[in-house]
């Protein structure tokens, strides 16, 4: 099963660099998103899927009973998804804060800190 | 003697402000420096004319085995003294000039500066510390053509002079670190006695010209002898100094220095023999075309220096014995004429040769100054300068080269050098009196010592020329021929052929002062008025490197962020498939996936979801569609036993997604800003990465996995940490730094947003 995901990770990864290259700013946290889960998934799948047990030691036993998942991938995603969320919700509040300022949603006209455009913003 | 090369940059570092406090002293105190080490020189003399040269070592950077090493030779006794001699003129006379300038200070450092950097590379014992050196002398050039750096002029010819001769300096220390190389050393005495492995070597032609890239452009040669007359800007004792005396012979210096090393080929002859030839013609040519008399100066500095060029080219004993006279006599009489031409912009307010007549009466020492210096120019007896010219007609005419050719030539610019010493030094004072120098005013008596002094010791060298060839010029010649020498100068060798040449020239010379005015008026009238500068192939070539660079920036920094990005992510991509591919693609076939229905479908959503985020046109439904992946990839976890990783992924999915849609009606609308073409463009882009990233896992999922590190958390989990939770032992306690640093990071974004916010709401409360 680990080549379908493969494959998963490579429509992810694609959609998200798709996406961080539009020049609609709003995209761009899309792409980042979407990047972010292609690259847990990827960590995932390299530790290879194995259908076993979480990686728990019962009680009454000294180790996990294989056969046993890896915990190390697991441990390593789980940070990456915390701090996931964190860019991404400072990247939100980034954009939503340079959309009012600027007053424009296209990257290509972010040249400067001043507003462009009246009419764009509501703040 | 270390202390005595360095002293000049401390002094440098308490010019301004003795000036400042004290400018009277300071000015009557700073030639004092020079003087003094002008006789800490003389000092050395009789060990260094016996062939011992002083020898100083101290370490610099010991651990790349770099020495601060000076080597005090018959050559760099004779260039030790010229710069502390002329140095010594130029200190007395500045003051005076300048007239109480509060800039006095500022020049001053740099010229205390330019002389430790001068007594550094022409003592330098090895090529890192000559290179140094070599550089500071530039530098200190730079500053002081930019003196007056108010004016526009000043500033362009400073930063021409800087970028030629730094180029040079370039190309020397490339060549400096070849010749190291093949030689094995950077000492100055172990490379002056590997001659014959240098010019056997594979590498001489690189170093060769690399060598000569870095003298040409100092010393002023043709082609790239247009900075020097633009170097005029500088103020008169400046130009003296540097751009006639000492800083433009650091050239001639290194052709002299490595001739052991690097001469004796044909290549050798022909480059520099050549180039030197050239440069003297253009430069005589063009001297006597001006009418401003420091650019008159400065061309016939340019074709002295050619001449010396070609003297070292052609490199037989008695081409260097003359080259190393030329370099005594032109420094003494080039200096006392550059510092005659600044006392007569002083004292009569022009410095154009049609206006100046007559003066002798009303400047009699500055008149006796400027004749003498004159009169060794034109190679008259009994002056030095008629020795030296004997002795270049001598070493040319037995020239193994082209003898008669070359004498030719130099009898040409030798008669152009009289027509500039006719114009310089004579026209001036001779003749009519002047009929509009309404500014005259009676010079300081430093003005008129300092240029005196140089052009009296010419006499007394003429009269009596074998008091300094023992002790000064046979070292010298001797360390640039790398054999003992037998010089005995005189002032009369009989009636010889050197005398008819010299006759010869006198009427070459006396011909072109008389019909010059003719010839000039025969030119186009936008020649007339001088002012040749040479320089449009450097203007050309400057403006095309900012254009190269103004393009090139418009390339690679357009501020876009997205073609950063693909800069970014295409290059690693495509060192990853460069890579993919060299190790000769997948090893071995992957097996047909065979999974439950269950797994498909979590493979399914999460394709689904993405796709949909990338092709919809709804803000909400990119949000949903972005959930859907989100959760998607909480069902793989706990699908493979990472109960943990879902729940939380569960969390975080379901919080960000109340985030983006608080803000989402805040935010703009999906708008479809690019043209198909780059939609395109782009999909191919993304696809190709996507299906590397596919590649490089079909290419992890081949190799077999290892046993790693994640059996000794499965073992040691309980036993040493007590915890039955694998996955939560390892975030707070085998890895709890880590984990420290994520929340910390998360406390930063935290801030961040916070901030954000509060920024906006005073941009609010603002309006």
């Amino acid at each position: 099963m680990e080549s379908v995901f493969a494959v998963v990770v490579g429509i992810l990864y694609a959609t998200g660099l798709y996406l961080m290259v539009r020049r609609s700013i709003v995209k761009t946290i899309f792409g980042l998103a979407l990047l972010g889960n292609g690259a847990n998934l990827l960590i995932f799948t390299v530790g290879r899927l194995s259908a076993g047990r979480p990686p728990y030691v019962p009680i009454g036993a000294l180790e996990p009973l294989p056969p046993v998942a890896d915990p190390l991938p697991q441990a390593l995603i789980l940070t990456a998804i915390v701090i996931g969320f964190g860019v991404q919700a400072f990247a939100l509040v980034l954009i939503k804060q340079v959309f009012q300022t600027v007053g424009s949603d296209d990257v290509d006209e972010m040249t400067t800190t001043d507003r462009i455009a009246d009419d764009g913003g509501q703040g | 003697m270390l202390l005595a090369v360095l002293c000049g940059f401390v002094a440098a570092l308490f010019a301004p402000l003795g000036f400042r406090r004290f400018p009277l002293w300071a000015g009557r105190f700073a030639p004092l420096l020079p003087l003094g080490l002008f006789l800490f020189f003389l000092s050395h003399i009789g060990p260094v004319s016996r062939g011992e040269p002083v020898v100083v070592t101290a370490p610099w950077i010991p651990s790349l085995g770099i020495d601060f090493a000076l080597y005090l030779d018959g050559l760099g006794m004779l260039f030790a003294l010229l710069v502390t001699g002329i140095g010594f003129l130029i200190f007395l006379y500045t003051p005076a000039y300048l007239g109480g300038d509060r800039r006095q200070g500022t020049l001053f450092a740099w010229l205390f500066a330019f002389m430790a950097a001068m007594l550094g590379t022409t003592l330098a014992g090895n090529l890192i510390t000559l290179f140094v050196f070599w550089e500071l002398t530039g530098l200190c050039s730079y500053l002081l053509i930019g003196f007056d750096h108010e004016a526009e002029g000043s500033r362009s010819a400073a930063l021409q002079a800087l970028l030629v001769t730094g180029g040079g300096g370039l190309a020397l220390l490339a060549g400096f670190l070849l010749l190291g190389g093949v030689v094995g050393s950077m000492e100055l005495p172990v490379l002056l006695a590997s001659g014959d492995l240098v010019r056997n070597h594979p590498l001489y032609l690189p170093i060769l010209l690399l060598l000569l890239g870095g003298a040409f452009t100092k010393s002023a040669q043709f082609p790239f002898h247009f900075w020097l007359p633009n170097a005029m800007a500088a103020p008169t004792p400046i130009s003296a100094y540097l751009h006639s005396a000492t800083m433009v012979k650091l050239g001639i210096y290194l052709l002299a220095r490595f001739s052991p090393v690097l001469a004796g080929t044909e290549l050798w002859l022909a480059l520099v023999a050549g180039v030197g030839g050239l440069t003297m013609l253009v430069g005589g040519i063009l001297a006597v075309l001006e009418h401003d008399l420091k650019r008159i100066l400065a061309w016939s500095t340019v074709s002295a220096l050619g001449i010396l060029t070609l003297l070292l080219g052609v490199g037989t004993p008695a081409a260097i014995t003359a080259a190393i006279l030329l370099l005594l006599t032109h420094a003494l009489y080039k200096s006392s004429l550059f510092l005659v031409a600044g006392a007569l912009d002083h004292g009569a307010g022009s410095r154009d040769t049609r206006q100046l007549g007559g003066l002798a009466r009303r400047m009699p020492w500055l008149a006796v100054a400027a004749i003498l210096a004159a009169l060794a120019m034109a190679g008259l007896p009994p002056l030095f300068g008629f020795i030296t010219k004997e002795s270049i007609y001598a070493a040319l005419f037995l020239s193994p080269w082209e003898p008669l050719l070359l004498t030719g030539l130099m009898l040409a610019a030798n008669g152009l050098m009289v027509t500039v010493a006719v114009i310089t030094g004579l026209g001036p004072f001779l003749g009519k009196g002047a009929p509009a120098l309404a500014a005259y005013h009676p010079l300081p008596p430093t003005l008129w010592l300092a240029p005196l002094l140089p052009a009296a010791l010419g006499l007394l060298l003429g009269l009596v020329p074998n008091m300094v060839a023992p002790l000064l010029l046979r070292p010298a010649i001797a360390v640039v021929q790398a054999a003992p020498v037998n010089t005995v100068l005189a002032l009369w060798h009989g009636f010889n052929f050197e005398l008819l040449l010299s006759a010869a020239t006198l009427v070459v010379g006396l011909l072109i002062v008389l019909s010059r005015r003719r010839l000039l008026a025969l030119l186009p009238a936008s020649w007339q008025e001088g002012g040749f500068t040479q320089d449009g192939g450097f203007v050309l070539l400057l403006r095309a490197l900012l254009r190269g660079a103004r393009l090139q920036t418009i390339i690679v920094q357009n501020g876009r962020l997205r073609y950063y990005l693909m800069a970014t992510i295409g290059v690693a991509m495509g060192s990853m498939g460069l890579t993919f591919l060299e190790s000769g693609g997948l090893p071995g076939s992957l097996a047909w996936p065979s999974g439950y229905l269950h797994e498909w479908l979590a493979a399914g959503i999460i394709v689904a979801g993405a796709l949909t985020v990338t092709v919809t046109d709804s803000r909400l439904g990119a949000v949903v569609a972005l959930g859907t992946v989100g959760y998607g990839v909480s069902l793989v976890y706990i699908l493979y036993g990472a109960p943990d990783l879902a729940m939380t992924q569960f969390c975080i999915e379901t919080l960000a997604i109340v985030l983006f849609v608080l803000v989402l009606y805040r935010l703009p609308l999906f708008t479809l800003l690019s043209t198909p073409v780059v939609r395109l463009r782009d999909a191919c882009m993304a696809a190709a990465i996507g299906g590397l990233m596919t590649l490089l896992m079909f290419y992890v999922l081949a190799q077999p996995l290892v046993p790693h590190v994640s059996d000794f958390f499965l073992a040691n989990s309980l036993p040493a940490a007590h915890g039955r939770n694998v996955v939560n032992v390892i975030l707070v306690d085998f890895r709890a730094l880590d984990t420290l640093g994520e929340i910390v990071v998360l406390a930063v974004a935290a801030l961040g947003v916070f901030g954000l916010m509060q920024s906006r709401r005073s941009d609010g409360e603002g309006k």
